[in-house]
């Protein structure tokens, strides 16, 4: 009973001071609808939570990494091999990283499908993509932090494309790298980037997005509307928040076998002086850009062949950031057939070059 | 301006009038808040931006290695200033050496004994043994450098 008492005075200190109507209102009144799609509802909660499993361990690996191009690589050997659950810890985080990216994409995706990019939530959309913006600048920035071979030439080739940009190429390849070269100039750069600019600049826009999201509610896919399958919803508090842990929960322990099972690898030391290893390859999300690169002929029509691939792929970033705008028939609540095929399209492009990097015999 | 023309007066008395008219608070305010922002964004700015290195003024290297340390069909990477270059010795005992690193991304390029010319792992590009592209997404050729031998020494220089 004491403890009642204790626990009643608390709760009814804090409603005083903080008071919790407005928490209260938002759980009420927020509900998801329910029909054949309702299952894609998950995947932006999901990107969530290991997003905050990155953070977890993220800061955990701050208390041993050194970020130096003498001490960095030996640093992570220490924490792999001396230090309790050093390895786990690392494995989650990279596993997590991968996993995030994984369902991001599905999320990018399924909206796209969907359709949930149409006005109004076409600000959501646009912050959204500035979210896989700068998930993939994590991704490519975290890759360095190691300091091992494959790093280094992933961070040479990735960073060496700004540079082959018109006008401005040089400048940005200087202040990417800190330097001429990928050194340590360059790791500690990507590391001040790493956890610092972009979490920081993840918060502010995550918060937009979940605040749009919140304010607009969840998209009914036209294809459903035009059925006339709605009406039907849940509340969020507790039936799909429930639900949404039961995901988590099921994602924390495919990370934990995946970290145990087939814990992250250091391979060996960057050499700046060395040749690039055959079987050199980025992390798989930048895997079909990659590989588009490698099949493009040095000069398409008088213009160096990477050239075209980079600019070929920035509009097409372009196009996916205005999706909602140019889609005109989709606002008006229209079937518009002719972005989907392109939506499938892109999509089996990505999934066919990725096979590609993985499989097509890298030496001939 | 078309305020200060058709305003009433002597001009010194609108240019006075238009010096204490709301277009002076405005420019005064909006330039004092981008003068403001430009403040503190330019020195931010700048500090990203790396201080620009001297350009590598390297022209000539002595190899840390003998010439018989380096089999026919055979390469070996070595320093060139900050740069890497690659020496190799072709089957006909030649020597000969090139910037080693690609010119399409910039990876380090190695040579490959099975198949006999220059490689690159990133994007599979294949130089000849000029430094000229044969195969894959190379743009342009490898810079080739004079190898010349004093006594046991290697000596690799810019082509000038």
């Amino acid at each position: 009973m004491r403890v009642r008492m204790w626990v009643d005075s608390l709760g009814a200190y804090l409603e005083d001071r903080i008071g919790f109507d407005g928490l209260r209102q938002l759980a009420k009144k927020k509900d998801v609808p329910v029909h054949r799609h309702t299952i894609w509802y998950y995947l932006g909660g999901m990107t969530l939570f290991l997003f905050i499993v990155q953070i977890s361990t993220g800061i955990l690996l701050l208390f041993y990494y050194r970020p130096s191009a003498e001490e960095a690589f030996e640093s992570v050997q220490f924490l792999m091999a001396e230090v309790k659950f050093g390895w786990l810890i690392r494995s989650i985080h990279s596993w997590a990283a991968n996993l995030m990216i994984f369902t991001l994409f599905l999320h990018l995706f399924s909206v796209l499908l969907v359709k949930a990019y149409r006005p109004p939530r076409d600000l959501t959309w646009f912050s959204g993509v500035g979210l896989l913006g700068l998930a993939l600048a994590f991704g490519f920035t975290g890759y360095l932090l190691p300091w091992n071979e494959l790093a280094y030439f992933a961070t040479r080739v990735g960073t060496e494309i700004t540079g082959a940009l018109p006008v401005i190429g040089e400048f940005l390849l200087r202040v990417t790298r800190g330097g001429e070269d990928v050194t340590g100039a360059t790791l500690t750069r990507f590391y001040a980037i790493h956890v610092a600019v972009l979490p920081a600049s993840t918060l502010a826009i995550l918060g937009l997005h979940l605040f749009l999201v919140q304010k607009h509610g969840m998209s009914v896919p036209p294809s459903v509307e035009r059925e006339g399958d709605v009406g039907r919803v849940m509340p969020f508090f507790p039936n799909f928040l429930l639900r949404d842990l039961v995901g988590w929960l099921v994602a924390l322990a495919i990370l934990a076998a995946l970290a145990a099972f087939v814990p992250a690898e250091l391979g060996s030391k960057a050499d700046p002086f060395a040749p690039a290893p055959a079987g050199i390859k980025p992390e798989w999300y930048f895997m079909f850009m990659f590989q588009t690169l490698k099949y493009l002929p040095s000069h398409i029509l008088g213009i160096e062949g990477e050239l075209v691939g980079i600019l070929g792929f920035a509009l097409a970033g372009l196009l996916l950031l205005l999706i909602p705008v140019l889609d005109r028939r989709g606002a008006r609540g229209e079937s518009s057939k002719v972005f989907t095929w392109i939506i499938i399209g892109a999509i089996v492009y990505i999934i066919v070059l990725t096979y590609l990097g993985y499989t097509a015999n890298p030496t001939v | 301006m078309t305020e200060l023309a058709q305003a009433p007066g002597p001009p010194r008395r609108r240019f006075v009038e238009w010096l204490m008219s709301r277009t002076l608070t405005t420019w005064l305010l909006s330039t004092g808040v981008g003068g403001l922002v430009a403040a503190l964004v330019y020195p931010a700015g700048r500090y990203i931006v790396p201080p620009e290195a001297g350009e590598s003024a390297t022209g000539t290297v002595t190899l840390p290695f003998s010439p018989e340390e380096i089999q026919p069909n055979e390469g070996k990477i070595f320093k060139f200033g900050s740069r890497p270059g690659i020496l190799v010795r072709l089957p006909t005992d030649e020597l000969r050496a090139f910037s080693a690193t690609c010119t399409h991304l910039g990876c380090i390029v190695q040579y490959r004994p099975d198949i006999g010319h220059i490689w690159c792992a990133c994007h599979n590009g294949h130089f000849d043994m000029n430094g000229h592209v044969v195969q894959g997404p190379p743009p342009e050729p490898l810079e080739s450098f004079v190898v010349n031998m004093r006594g046991d020494q290697i000596i690799v220089s810019k082509e000038t």
